[in-house]
């Protein structure tokens, strides 16, 4: 084979690859729809599957679903902004600092089924709270650490240190320049983090099968909304499986659709922030 | 008066220093604390099993019988079908996302970046329970089909439906993609260009200069991402639970077979007493298994930034 032939032979297998790509994404997302986008209506999302009623629907699911994307986000934002904080503007690099960065890689690197056993014997056994929503946002607070921590150092790192020595030099203490100064200006980075964990979130399974457990019911009015963070409840993806599992292919393909709904919005969301961080790193 | 106002309101000042410092000091020991009290529990939950059962019986034998009336534990086909199925999916997989992390940094118009990269993404971010659908729906009928094929008249194989090791391996490919993809593209990115300049210069075509310069010097990026994606496919779960079977096996690529990670999605639902121990005794082989892959990878890290300077 003379150079040029190969060359091109070589070069149209790097077509096929990338088309590959982009070919198994249509296909996925088409077929997904194809197969699901009849067993949506209104019933469908807004009840909840009843014997007795004859319905079939996902909306304990939604409801379970916010729930614990609230409660993680609520747990995990604080500490993972904190985090990043110390890391970037307290800490001096040395040990501490690598030790710090290592478990919070390690912790991005550990697959979901094993914070499913440990959120299930440690916070589910040896803290009580058996299989429930909080037992579930506490174990999906560990995973999502990374993400929002990882995030919010680099929007730390984006702004430039003439702002620190400025307000610092204005007389600002430290807390008051990270409070008014640097952490208006990280926002968006924080958000971009924030919004990839939702997405993680929703898509969770393996750590939240026997964690959150598997409930479908709609939670009860007045102090009902409080006590279902106590009990137990499966999201859409534990529903998805839970149905595929007893072959109702119908009801796995419609929370199909609404997943991919939800995984394009977070993706445009994610891309549109990316964009106006761009454009105040330019600024 | 006013000098002691003043004092005062330093001293408030100086206390809200310390408050807010020790607030993220504390907030960045989490991740410590979490990754040492995993690594605690799942010592402490999966060890127990080890010694009733023994680690010889436990580790390698292929007998996997937990809820007969005489029990046996063996998990040696469990480990096996992860490291089997693991390697395939690499073996797939890195070709694929090598080849089209290529295309992105250096083949494709911008044009055509624009439509690829966003895709990719994409598949990164679908939940691996639509994976695990998708395989459910399509590769094993289509693998039935070809099992039916292939075994047509034989008496000794067990006919799986298609939900066999191929299938799982197959879903495990695509799902290290997206993984595979970016971090060698980023990679092959931060590759100098004048090392590609005086390439071409010296009269290797493109093609030669990928393969023979650019490639190479993104090694360390490269080693990392299939590290990275072992990581992914060693840990999967949900996607291939329904996926692979639901029987222990050898990893053959005709049988159905159980991963680490489906193992325990499977059977802990049912499983009590010593069944249930020796399931965490599967965590944590998983856990040990991701364990050195960290370390691996972050002694990876490190040499990629020596090199680097």
């Amino acid at each position: 084979m003379t150079r040029k032939t190969k060359d091109k032979f070589v070069l149209g297998l790097i077509y096929l690859a990338a088309f590959f790509s982009v070919v198994l994404l249509i296909g996925i997302i088409g077929y997904v729809f194809v197969k699901g986008v009849s067993s949506i209506n209104w019933t469908f999302l807004t009840t909840v599957t009843s014997a007795l009623k004859g319905t079939t629907g996902i909306a304990g699911n939604i409801v379970n679903t916010l729930y614990i994307v609230i409660l993680t986000l609520l747990i995990a934002t604080p500490i993972g902004i904190g985090s990043a904080i110390y890391l970037n503007e307290y800490a001096k690099p040395g040990k501490i600092v690598r030790l710090i960065e290592f478990t919070t890689e390690t912790l991005s690197g550990i697959p979901s089924i094993i914070f499913g056993l440990f959120g299930m014997v440690f916070f589910g056994n040896t803290l009580g709270f058996g299989y429930s929503i909080l037992t579930g946002s506490l174990t999906l607070t560990l995973m999502i650490l990374p993400l929002i921590t990882r995030n919010t150092q680099e929007a730390l790192k984006t702004v430039p240190d003439s702002y620190r020595s400025g307000a610092v030099g204005m007389g600002a203490t430290k807390w008051y320049m990270i409070r008014t100064i640097l952490l208006p200006s990280a926002m968006p980075g924080i958000l971009t983090g924030i919004i990839l964990a939702i997405g993680r979130i929703v898509g969770e399974s393996a750590a939240l099968l026997f964690t959150a457990g598997s409930g479908y019911l709609l939670p009860k009015a007045g102090k009902g909304l409080l006590n279902k963070i106590m009990e137990s409840g499966g999201t859409l993806t534990i529903q998805l499986y839970l149905s595929m599992s007893k072959a109702q292919y119908d009801v796995a393909f419609g929370i199909a659709v609404v997943l991919l709904v939800i995984v394009l919005c977070i993706n445009f969301l994610t891309k549109f922030l990316a964009k106006k961080l761009d454009v105040n790193a330019k600024a | 008066m006013k000098g002691a106002s003043m004092t005062r309101e330093k001293r408030k000042i100086v206390n809200v220093e310390f408050i807010a410092q020790t607030v993220f000091t504390v907030c960045a020991f989490f991740a410590v604390m979490a990754v040492v009290s995993i690594t605690l529990y799942m010592i402490w939950n999966g060890t127990p099993a080890i010694f009733q059962v023994g680690i010889k019986e436990i580790l390698f034998s292929s007998t996997w019988k937990p809820t007969a009336e005489d029990p046996s534990f063996g998990i040696l086909y469990v480990i096996l079908t992860s490291i089997v199925g693991t390697v395939m999916a690499i073996l797939i997989g890195v070709p694929i996302g090598l080849l089209t992390a290529v295309f992105l940094a250096e083949v494709a118009p911008k044009k055509l970046v624009a439509i690829v990269k966003p895709a990719v993404e994409l598949l990164a971010g679908i939940p691996s329970v639509i994976y695990g659908l998708l395989g459910l729906m399509i590769l094993n009928p289509l693998m039935y089909k070809l099992e039916q094929f292939l075994f047509k008249g034989s008496e000794t194989h067990q006919f799986t439906g298609g939900a066999n090791l191929i299938s799982a391996v197959i879903v495990l490919a695509v799902m290290i993609l997206p993984t595979v993809i970016n971090i060698s593209e980023s990679a092959m990115r931060a590759v100098s260009p004048q090392l590609k300049a005086a390439s071409l210069a010296l009269g290797a075509s493109h093609m030669q200069t990928i393969f023979k310069v650019i490639i190479p010097a993104a090694k360390s990026g490269i080693i990392s991402a299939v590290v990275l994606g072992v990581g992914r496919a060693i840990g999967e779960a949900m996607a291939i639970s329904l996926v692979s079977g639901s029987s222990v096996n050898a990893p053959l690529p005709f049988n159905s077979v159980r991963f680490l990670t489906t193992a325990i999605v499977s059977e802990m639902g049912y499983a009590s007493g010593l069944h249930r121990q020796v399931l965490f005794t599967i965590g944590l082989v998983l856990f040990v298994f991701i364990m050195i892959i960290n370390i691996a990878l972050s002694k990876l890290l490190k040499k990629g930034e020596n090199a680097n300077d």
